[in-house]
């Protein structure tokens, strides 16, 4: 297979509640490259949520596809090399991509340094005591080197949202996906969090970031998206978007958030 | 009502309460460990996608819980292990097998719908965050369960299972109708030699609550130990 640009390439996406009585995602087609970092913004109810949750098969569309380095994740089997049907394994495609959340999600039963080692021990089958030394080596650079042995509910939400962080990059993630990492937390942390997904943003990750915050998306964002009633209504760089807003919609969003 | 004489005839027979005991125990103990693998086996089953394995649980439940132990002891005892030959030795040399082994499967099945419930309740508890966390971690569903959501689950519904523990140290008792030598059965045994009541329920009664109150308190202390990361 020849080298790709494009790490995600999502076609057609549609993603239905009721029944189809609710069109979170309305015919979404979109292209990530290999170091992108896309900025999902619009007002709340519009989709931005949905769509990320779809490009991990957190939330299983209703149609479309989503391909992930040239498969197309949503279909139970894909023809390998060979031409052989091989049934597909979500697991496999999902510890590619990592997975920052609103909420944080940390395991509350364990310990920061367990969590971050829980996973790549159990699923990349990694040397306990290496998994241990590779997340100290991150908290570090976090700026928690001294919390390892505690636990979730002693820290501050920065502190929980930047452990949540370095806990999917201990996976070696491929993609970062962050659900609105900063809506729950107090504003004081606010920047302490910015600051590390901006710093990971500097090292070249491929990120997909929802989020509200209008500044940030503007200072890390290479190309930002707004989304409305589950369609992406205008996408571009943070310049086009933010300086010449073309559609009434987004002129009308910026209009009230900036 | 009691009597000196009552308690120094009682006494003659207290190496059936002692075997009553041990008898209660294994009983129990066994009905813990077979009830509580059948309640996780149907508390997944019930909240499985898969409908016909969802209405199994569901129906057995139903049934388990909408009849009395003593029907469901008699039923299994007398009709379903009538005509099997159940081998016939005696556990620590005095446990007669046939007679106890349909009382474990008896209670078992009925622990296995009540505790079932309690740990779909406890699972149900846990916010799904936990889950979407753990799934876009690439653990496998299985590995979610074992490792984020059941703990948690468990250390939640810890008070229940413990009550649910020691009310079967308790039913157990029910067992000595189809003639497993527990604690009941050594005072039916000692009144029917001695003509004495009281003294021997007064043993019982302080055997199973010797039985009972200490179990409560060591899986309090085990709630307490599990509860670290909840507080600073």
């Amino acid at each position: 297979m020849a080298t790709r640009d494009d790490i995600i390439t999502v076609n057609n996406l549609c993603k239905h509640f009721y029944n189809g009585g609710l069109k979170a995602l309305d015919d979404v087609s979109y292209k990530i490259n290999k170091g992108d970092v896309v900025v999902v913004i619009g007002p709340s109810g519009s989709g931005k949520s949905t769509f990320l949750r779809c490009l991990n098969l957190l939330e299983v569309p209703t149609s479309g596809e989503v391909i992930f380095d040239g498969v197309d994740i949503t279909k139970k089997y894909h023809v390998d090399q060979n031409g052989k049907k091989v049934r597909q394994n979500i697991d496999l495609y999902r510890r590619k991509m990592g997975m920052v959340f609103q909420h944080f999600n940390l395991f509350p039963h364990k310990t920061v340094l367990q969590n971050m080692t829980l996973a790549p021990i159990k699923v990349r089958k990694m040397d306990k005591a290496e998994a241990e030394k590779k997340a100290l080596q991150l908290l570090e650079r976090v700026g928690l080197g001294d919390r390892a042995s505690a636990y979730p509910i002693q820290l501050s939400g920065g502190q929980k949202q930047r452990v949540a962080i370095v806990r999917a990059l201990m996976m070696e993630p491929e993609v970062m996906l962050f659900d609105e990492p900063t809506s729950a937390l107090d504003p004081e942390m606010v920047g302490e969090v910015l600051s590390v997904i901006k710093e990971l943003a500097e090292t070249g990750m491929t990120m997909v970031i929802v989020t509200h915050e209008m500044g940030f998306a503007r200072e890390v964002g290479k190309k930002v998206i707004f989304m409305d009633s589950g369609k992406i209504v205008e996408d571009g760089t943070p310049e086009q978007i933010f300086e010449n807003p073309q559609s009434p919609r987004l002129k009308d969003f910026l209009g009230k958030v900036l | 009502m009691f009597s000196s004489a009552g308690f120094a005839k009682t006494w003659q027979y207290i190496q059936l309460f002692k075997e009553g005991l041990i008898c209660t125990l294994s009983l129990s103990a066994l009905t813990v460990l077979f009830g509580f693998i059948l309640a996780l086996a149907l508390a997944l089953m019930r909240m499985s996608k898969i409908k016909p394995l969802s209405w199994f649980a569901t129906a057995y439940v139903e049934l388990f819980r909408a009849t009395p132990m003593l029907v469901q002891l008699f039923i299994i005892y007398y009709v379903v292990f009538a005509k099997t030959n159940l081998p016939n030795f005696k556990l620590f040399g005095f446990i007669r097998f046939e007679r106890f082994f349909p009382g474990v499967v008896a209670l078992s099945m009925n622990s296995g719908a009540y505790l079932s419930e309690i740990i779909r309740a406890g699972i149900q508890s846990i916010d799904h965050g936990q889950t979407e966390a753990a799934r876009s971690l690439g653990l496998s569903s299985r590995q979610t369960l074992m490792e984020i959501v059941l703990p948690q689950a468990i250390k939640n519904i810890l008070p229940a299972i413990a009550n649910e523990f020691v009310t079967i140290i308790k039913e157990s008792s029910i067992c000595y109708t189809i003639g497993v030598q527990e604690i009941m059965y050594a005072v039916a045994t000692t009144k029917g030699a001695t003509y004495r009541i009281a003294e021997p329920l007064l043993i019982a009664t302080a055997v199973y609550f010797c039985l009972t109150f200490p179990t409560s308190k060591i899986i309090a202390y085990f709630e307490r130990r599990m509860s670290r990361g909840d507080k600073r």
